[in-house]
């Protein structure tokens, strides 16, 4: 072949190339994209840049000033936001390299929610920069929430600038909120409802909303039509850009000090040194393949086994986090996530809880490899609803921190504790309608960020702590949300006795809310956990799981009256209102944690509580001080803290009978020598070769990983290719109960069956 | 040399075999499943986590459902420490966690000095028992 022919052979191609992409019809996500987690190769830019500039100390100093840029932007939104989400920390401002990868995040605030940024940046960077219609120039912002283009879910907003320096675009900023509203079926943000991608509301894939540094109105206010809380959507779209701009004005600052090519080289110095770091510290563990799982309870819409697997691979420097064996997406329910939400809840295990001293940025999950199947609930298709994805990605996260814990454990450097896992559900309440004021709201309670910490391998775990996608977030004033909803938490921030994860230490505990609507008539609460059946955790080294939680309602009565006139009768807690039903008339009943939408009644009570983190060693090595001091806290009772922990104490004093406890705990371990049965022998009688018949379940069994189960014993699929899963509505399954009761019925009565009358 | 690898478990390196750091026993090969050496229970849910309220009038009560979750125990045959809990769907088999590949694990310690105590890492927090003890 000479030269001019491959010439034209190359033009022909460029042509084509240039053909496909002006007639696209589509620009869906962007698989190239959206699969890929790691860090670009360095850029002939970026090449250049490093070579020139190799001073550590200039590096570091940019970097610092770079970090202290993004505490800014925090802070800004933080104060200013008017997003519920805003004022609790589930923001972050982040900034990211020329090819769009996120080098530094705010050192508060959700990591998750910029480390998926990336994404949509670099979609923007592919197809809109060199776009006619579109472009991307100085002083443009661009939006977007759609988890398809890269996100948690779609109830969190960010704002996308570009960042020049003399006409050359040299780094980008964002600023990501968890809005709450976004027009879905349900209020707040998150239906459980969602049937499909269209019932979840406004799904924006990056657009360019603002121009000049200002917001585009004509687009605004579609926006703000989308939603229920227009007020809020616009200041929330002001406050991240505003917080963007002063990123970009941090960053100017910077390129007038050291210039463009300093700029780069320390953005690409700082992901590379962490890719190169992470190696080495993965290199340090163990080579081995550490298996676990999690139980999902729920749907959200109704109770349901579903198995979250994992197998962790350390070889080498490599470590390879393998999916196979989860439950297959279900096509028409929304727990389901899109591949980067599962990566990036796994990326926040390590910068959170393993790694929490290198930069916060996309680098430190880049060498980690995942394989999933698509079309399960951990890599869901582009159709699948994904609106209450936090329910998959949070027991992703789980089960990456209970297998990364058992390959810490032999490392002689640790940069943490050894954790047991933490509470993983959001047990909170999802609130909306008209408030006091006549405003129209959706959003939810802060206690989200309340999780209960996991023990460590040297004390108990921290209460109520932090939620586990970031360390350092508030639970808010409950005082400062009831200027603005018209419910108060009657009980709030106690803890919730018995709930403990038993352990040598055990998890940190979650506390009771209890809640009732009083100045609106068009206000309701959904919550959307799983938890109610099993415990959604593991306990680590012999430690166990917190419990599992109801949803309580009482109907059927006015606490506000009752207090008005009869104080005394109203009890500070769910088990004292649920087990002595001190409300005369009331109806008391339990539900699974999974509530749709429900239209409150005035001073209806409705309780919950947060969970608690896992346990960590065998209960029976518990200090007995430790026991006694829970008992004093009132975090357990005197009869389960002997039941557990069998220590011998009297119960008026609370002194412990050391040599009574030794006795105790030695008789026990011998009972435990008795019951328990040899291996071999346990399996042979306890195990079974398929899963329970009269229960729905999804995903692979026992150590068959090359099929799934979808819902039944008779629906065996292949793992790899698992097809769709439709779920009846649990409404009609209800009908249909019914209808074969009245069958039953009409039948014992001797009449005609119903469908046959005149 | 021994490697610490849980909080109850060891492995020889000269003998290959996983060990239980409270009585020293043999649990099994370091190239198997240590859980084939340690005896097993299904644990009631509800000796581990109370009904708080009522389960003659609630459906849901804080105690998980027996008949949707197992929770197995492991424990150390010689000296009966819950080495394990394992919560699992009911009847499922316990699963094979740690699978250590034996060869890689000499070569990297022989690298390295033996460890008797474990390392906890940095400290960032007081004592939740400091002002009581003393
Ligand atoms: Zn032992």
């Amino acid at each position: 072949m000479n030269n001019e022919t491959t010439n034209q052979a190359l033009e022909d191609q460029e042509l084509i190339a240039k053909f496909l992409k002006e007639t696209t019809l589509f620009l869906g996500p962007d698989p190239d994209i959206m699969r890929d987690h790691s860090i670009m190769p360095r850029s002939a830019d970026e090449d250049r840049c490093m070579e020139k500039f190799t001073d550590l100390n200039q590096i570091a100093s940019i970097r610092e000033r770079l970090q202290s840029a993004c505490e800014e932007g925090f802070e800004m939104v933080e104060q200013m936001g008017a997003a519920p989400g805003a004022k609790w920390g589930d923001i972050i401002t982040g900034i990211y390299s020329a090819s769009g990868d996120l080098t530094i995040g705010s050192a508060g605030g959700v990591l998750i929610f910029s480390a998926l940024v990336h994404h949509p940046i670099k979609f923007i960077i592919k197809n809109w920069i060199e776009e006619k219609t579109v472009g991307v120039s100085e002083g443009d912002g661009f939006i977007h929430n759609d988890s398809r283009y890269g996100n948690v879910h779609n109830t969190d907003q960010s704002m996308i600038v570009p960042v020049f320096h003399e006409g050359q675009l040299v780094c980008w900023v964002a600023s990501t909120v968890h809005e709450g509203e976004n027009g879905a079926i349900e209020p707040g943000g998150m239906p459980s409802m969602a049937e499909t991608s269209f019932d979840e509301g406004l799904k924006m894939s990056p657009f360019k909303v603002v121009e000049n540094y200002e917001i585009k109105k004509d687009l605004l206010t579609f926006l703000q039509n989308s939603v229920r809380e227009p007020k809020l959507q616009y200041e929330d779209m002001k406050v991240k850009l505003f917080a963007c701009m002063r990123l970009e004005k941090r960053i100017k600052e910077v390129l007038a000090a050291d210039g463009p090519d300093a700029l780069t080289a320390c953005l690409r110095y700082t992901n590379e040194s962490v890719v190169t770091e992470v190696r080495r510290r993965i290199s340090e563990w163990p080579d081995m393949t550490v298996r676990t799982q999690t139980i999902m309870d729920s749907t959200l819409r109704e109770n349901a086994l579903l198995k979250i697997n994992l197998a962790v691979t350390k070889k080498g420097n490599r470590l390879i986090f393998d999916f196979t064996g989860t439950s297959p997406e279900l096509t028409n329910r929304a727990i389901n996530t899109q591949l980067p939400g599962m990566k990036g809840m796994v990326g926040q295990a390590f910068m959170n809880h393993i790694w929490p001293d290198l930069p916060r940025g996309q680098a430190g999950l880049s060498p980690v490899e995942f394989v999933t199947q698509q079309g399960t609930l951990v890599d869901c298709s582009y159709a699948a609803p994904n609106s209450q994805s936090l329910m998959s990605i949070f027991h992703s996260f789980t089960v990456a921190q209970h297998a990364t814990a058992k390959f810490l454990y032999s490392c002689p450097d640790k940069y943490t504790r050894v954790l047991a896992p933490w509470h993983n559900m959001i047990n909170t309440f999802i609130w909306g309608g008209v408030n006091q004021h006549g405003e129209t709201l959706g959003n939810l309670c802060a206690d989200l960020n309340g999780m209960g910490g996991g023990a460590r391998m040297d004390r108990d775990g921290e209460h109520a702590l932090s939620p586990i996608f970031a360390t350092m977030a508030d639970i808010g004033e409950q005082e400062m949300n009831e200027e603005e909803v018209p419910f108060l938490q009657l009980v709030s921030k106690k803890m919730t006795t018995n709930t403990q994860a038993p352990g040598k230490y055990r998890g940190g505990m979650g506390y009771t809310m209890i809640a009732a609507t009083k100045d609106s008539d068009q206000w309701g609460f959904m919550t959307t956990t799983q938890g109610s059946k099993v415990p959604t955790i593991q306990g680590l080294f012999g430690g166990y799981a917190g419990g599992s939680y109801p949803l309580c309602k009482v109907q059927g009565m006015d606490v506000y009256d009752i207090l008005l006139k009869t104080p005394e009768m109203f009890k500070h807690s769910i088990h004292e209102i649920m087990n002595e039903q001190p409300f005369p008339g009331a109806k008391y009943s339990t539900h699974h944690m999974g509530m749709g939408f429900d239209i409150s009644k005035r001073g209806e009570l409705y309780m919950i509580s947060q969970g608690s983190g896992g346990g960590y060693g065998d209960p029976l090595e518990r200090d007995p001080t430790y026991v006694i001091m829970d008992i004093e806290e009132g975090l357990i009772t005197a009869d389960w803290a002997k039941k557990l922990y069998k220590v011998e104490f009297n119960e008026q004093t609370l002194v412990v009978d050391a040599e009574a406890t030794e006795k105790l705990r030695a008789e026990y371990r011998a009972l435990r020598k008795k019951q328990g049965v040899p291996y071999a022998e346990f399996v042979k009688s306890h195990v079974k070769d398929t899963p329970p018949e009269n229960i729905p379940f999804y995903g692979s069994w026992n150590d068959d990983l090359d099929s799934v189960y979808a819902g039944s014993i008779h629906d065996k699929r292949d793992a790899k290719n698992p097809g769709p899963i439709y779920v009846t509505h649990p409404k009609d399954v209800r009908i249909s109960e019914l209808e074969a009761e009245l069958v039953e019925v009409r039948k014992q009565a001797g009449l005609p069956p119903a469908n046959e009358r005149k | 040399m021994k490697v610490l690898m849980t909080e109850y478990l060891r492995i020889d390196l000269e003998t290959e075999n996983w060990e239980c750091r409270v009585c020293d026993h043999v649990v099994g090969s370091a190239r198997g499943n240590y859980k084939e050496g340690l005896l097993v229970y299904n644990r009631d849910p509800a000796d581990i986590h109370p009904s708080i309220i009522d389960p003659d009038k609630y459906r849901f009560t804080f105690c998980p459902d027996r008949e949707w979750v197992n929770i197995y125990e492991f424990y150390c045959p010689s000296c009966g420490t819950q080495v394990e809990v394992e919560y699992t769907f009911p009847n499922h088999a316990p699963l094979y966690d740690m699978e250590v590949d034996v060869d890689a694990l000499k070569e990297q310690w022989s690298q390295r000095e033996e460890i008797l105590e474990p390392i906890k890492g940095p400290n960032v927090l007081v004592d939740r028992c400091h002002t009581h003890k003393h």
